[in-house]
């Protein structure tokens, strides 16, 4: 029997306006694993974060999460349901005017009762997990890049969120900071018993720490599968992203009509 | 004929999306006053607004306030005695600070002071996910960071006015008395005289918690409705300032025509 699944994405198509990002897409994202959604820049990963999250609305189709319909829920039990989850957003969106402690502790303040002195240890735990003992009293715009992504790691895992989903978490970092975020996220999922998904276009990064790739192009997922089966896909679009290559059947030039006409080479 | 149509439907176009833009605004409003009891709830963070927005305008306020006093007390004199009544100037600043000045000047000052702050920093939170990140905590931002903004600026405004109209006194004492050597016991005797506590001084206080509404409303509607972008950011804190400066002052004529008719 395949693992239960805590998300599940049915059929669904979603616009901007006319414009329409994603067209009918299904995919399912099972207890405990690590799930990766990738493609191009614009072609609708965020917003599918965004779907599951509640912040949009399907046109049409179902997104379910631990067994309940995202977009039937009312503003209290949507509330309710984001407690857990957690999400790690593309540039951290740590708050600015808060220390890198109270970013932790937001949180469980807003959320629990638990007196200060046992936030106080939850928040020095979770900076622990993350590698940043000691920077509690730091300011968001004393961190370097890496630094703030791992702070916004342990702000997103506060609660120790059944779900955590992760928008480009390793856009702008070093290769240093890239490996240690992808480790974190594979090991605080593991650790927390959570299921993650990744929005990401870094391929080789994700390669090694997720369980299961989809492709997104234009709307639909034109593949999908483990990381070895990716490495040796065919598929051309697979194989262009893959291996980064300039043109395939995602075009280099973009759809600007005949350029010799314009130079005025030919009538 | 498709040029008249296309003004026509751009000109459709501007008036739907700005009748939408209000509604969208009154919204915003509503959801302000609807979570304000969340915000009070938390108390404290509406004492670090009250901090950043009305103390941080202290010192632009009392300058002001100062200076605008001085100026009246030089004018007022100037005028005063051509009718040999010198004697008034003390009703005359005290009166044009507590019913007019005091209140709009104040909330100009604020305007400009704290309300583009406001738009900024709102405007600014959106931009970098902040914003979105709350949402996403399921924590409404509307309770935890616009209401508490919202509660601070329509507190301290009228603090802020009162502050402005007394360093006016002092600065018109400090010209007419002190300088030009108005009698100090009529200065203070006839603006005690004149000055009546419910007719001057208390619509004093309504003006500026009118203008403390309509500045912090306007201000945190910008930054909240602001493009993600730079140009959007920088736009909504000019509208900001705009706005509200035209807001205080069409709401001063409709104030004063009710509160000071037939005179």
């Amino acid at each position: 029997m395949p693992p239960q699944a805590l998300v599940e994405i049915q059929n669904v198509n979603f616009a901007y306006g006319n414009r329409p990002i994603l067209k009918g897409v299904n995919l399912s994202l099972p207890k405990g694993k690590v799930i990766a959604v990738m493609g191009g820049s614009g072609c609708g990963k965020t917003t599918l974060l965004r779907l599951i999250g509640g912040a949009l609305r399907p046109s049409s189709g179902q997104v379910k999460v631990d067994g309940q319909v995202i977009h039937e829920l009312d503003h209290n039990k949507l509330y309710l349901m984001r407690r857990k989850m957690g999400m790690l957003f593309q540039f951290g969106a740590l708050f600015t005017d808060m220390s890198v402690y109270d970013n932790v502790a937001f949180q469980m303040r807003e959320h629990t009762d638990l007196p200060e002195e046992i936030i106080r240890d939850l928040v020095l735990m979770k900076l622990h997990a993350v590698g940043l003992h000691g920077t509690h009293h730091l300011m968001p715009a004393e961190l370097s890049g890496g630094m703030a992504r791992r702070v916004a790691l342990a702000r997103a895992v506060a609660l120790d969120p059944m779900l955590i989903m992760y928008d480009e978490p390793f856009a702008g970092l070093d290769p240093i900071s890239l490996t240690v975020v992808g480790n974190l996220i594979r090991r605080l999922n593991d650790a927390l018993g959570a299921t993650s998904i990744v929005v990401t276009h870094d391929v080789q990064e994700s390669l090694k720490i997720v369980d299961y790739i989809y492709f997104i192009a234009d709307g639909v997922i034109v593949a999908e599968g483990a990381p070895d089966e990716i490495r040796s896909s065919s598929k051309p679009f697979v194989h262009q992203f893959v291996h980064g290559e300039m043109d395939g059947p995602v075009p280099f030039h973009y759809p600007g009509g005949n350029y010799q006409q314009d130079l005025g080479l030919r009538t | 004929m498709i040029g008249l149509t296309k003004k026509l439907r751009s000109i459709g176009h501007h008036v739907v999306d700005a009748v939408w833009r209000t509604g969208y605004a009154a919204r915003f409003f509503f959801l302000i006053l609807l979570y304000s009891g969340t915000s009070f709830q938390r108390f404290r963070l509406t004492v670090k607004e009250l901090f950043s927005s009305g103390v941080m305008s202290l010192i632009i306020i009392l300058v002001a306030g100062m200076f605008v006093g001085m100026v009246l007390g030089l004018q007022g004199y100037e005028t005063l005695k051509r009718y040999g009544s010198e004697s008034a100037l003390g009703s005359l600043v005290a009166l044009s600070l507590v019913r007019e000045l005091g209140p709009v000047l104040a909330a100009l000052l604020f305007a400009s002071r704290a309300g583009s702050a406001m738009t900024a920093e709102i405007g600014l939170m959106k931009a970098t996910e902040q914003i979105s990140a709350m949402e996403m905590m399921a924590i409404n931002p509307i309770a935890r960071v616009v209401g508490p903004r919202f509660w601070a600026g329509v507190i301290s405004m009228p603090l802020l006015s009162a502050l402005f109209s007394a360093m006016g006194v002092f600065g018109g004492y400090v010209v007419g008395v002190v300088l030009i050597g108005v009698d100090q016991g009529s200065f203070w005797s006839q603006m005690q005289a004149a000055v009546d506590f419910q007719h001057d001084i208390l619509n004093g206080v309504i003006k500026s918690v009118v203008f403390g509404v309509a500045v912090t409303a306007i201000a945190l509607f910008e930054g909240y409705d602001a493009p993600p972008t730079a140009e959007g950011v920088s736009g909504a804190t000019t509208r900001t300032v705009v706005q509200s400066s035209l807001a205080i002052l069409i709401l001063d004529f409709m104030l004063t025509a009710f509160m000071f008719q037939g005179d």
